[in-house]
């Protein structure tokens, strides 16, 4: 990164900038930055794509097995089937 | 969900099918929370039935200051990190004196590849996945259990506060260290791959 200082600053607000939570004149300085810093345009690109990708993961469903002793543990057998 | 909001009254009261339908509701959540945050499917089931144990006995005293999702996102992530912490021990000690992971500041940026053309498939295959997920469980205890609640259980920035029972601004720090961690992670992972697919094309 060319201006280090500069990137070191904006490195902080960069997890709002991605979720859209910027203030509004730190969003401004920051894509004025980027428009002359290649390296910080491709760290927040890849910040958004990672984000994002875990985001968007399938959530790990709970086994039927893990759910069944939960409600043994719980006494709630009963409810088994229903829900 | 279209079903009939619970009822916080019959719960306290402790009736039983109330509280069935609120594990029906709210297990899988408390599951991936467990799972994600201790990484380990038998911790997660512990986790799981810890929690609903816990709220069982602690409902009738629930006052409803906070949400009861927000209440029992607190119980799994409090027993989540207990389970982290019986089994390292000595790396959680150091982290509870100070926190070391704020005091860094931000981790500077190492990898700089543009991984974003990849194709869609390579993103989303289960070798991308598994390595999504030893990203995450490379994170400290302290940047994982923010990182789980807000990025992939999906609360705001202030449920997250709620939930942990720290300041705004403490979740905040940690969710941006968290992920430029992951996205140094991924990187690394990313560009070897980029590597492989134009070598693969020649």
């Amino acid at each position: 990164m060319k201006n280090k200082g500069h990137c070191e600053d904006l490195l902080a607000s960069l997890s709002d900038y991605v979720d859209g939570t910027l203030d509004g004149q730190l969003c401004e300085a920051l894509e004025q930055h980027l428009q002359s810093c290649h390296n910080c345009t491709v760290v927040v690109n890849t910040l958004r794509r990672t984000v994002e990708l875990y985001q968007q993961e399938e959530p790990d469903a709970m086994p039927e097995a893990v759910h069944q002793r939960l409600l043994h543990r719980l006494q709630l057998d009963d409810f088994l089937h229903e829900g | 969900m279209n079903e009939a909001p619970l009822s916080l009254e019959a719960l306290r009261a402790g009736d039983r099918a109330e509280f069935a339908r609120m594990v029906a509701q709210y297990s899988p959540q408390v599951y991936r929370l467990g799972l994600k945050i201790t990484a380990d499917e038998q911790d997660a089931e512990d986790v799981l039935q810890e929690t609903f144990v816990r709220a069982m006995k602690a409902l009738p005293g629930f006052e409803g200051r906070s949400s009861l999702a927000t209440w029992l996102f607190r119980i799994a992530t409090n027993e989540a990190l207990m389970v982290l912490r019986r089994k390292k021990p000595q790396v959680t000690l150091v982290e509870e004196t100070g926190d070391a992971d704020e005091e860094e500041g931000v981790p500077h940026p190492q990898q700089i590849v543009d991984w974003c053309c990849l194709p869609e498939a390579e993103m989303l295959s289960s070798e991308t996945k598994a390595e999504m997920d030893r990203a995450a469980a490379g994170l400290s205890p302290a940047l994982r259990s923010v990182f789980v609640l807000r990025d992939l259980q999906g609360l705001s920035v202030r449920e997250t506060a709620e939930v942990l029972g720290v300041a705004e601004a403490v979740v905040k720090t940690r969710l941006v260290r968290a992920r430029l961690k992951l996205r140094e992670a991924l990187s690394a992972y990313f560009g070897e791959r980029m590597q492989k697919v134009s070598a693969d094309e020649e």
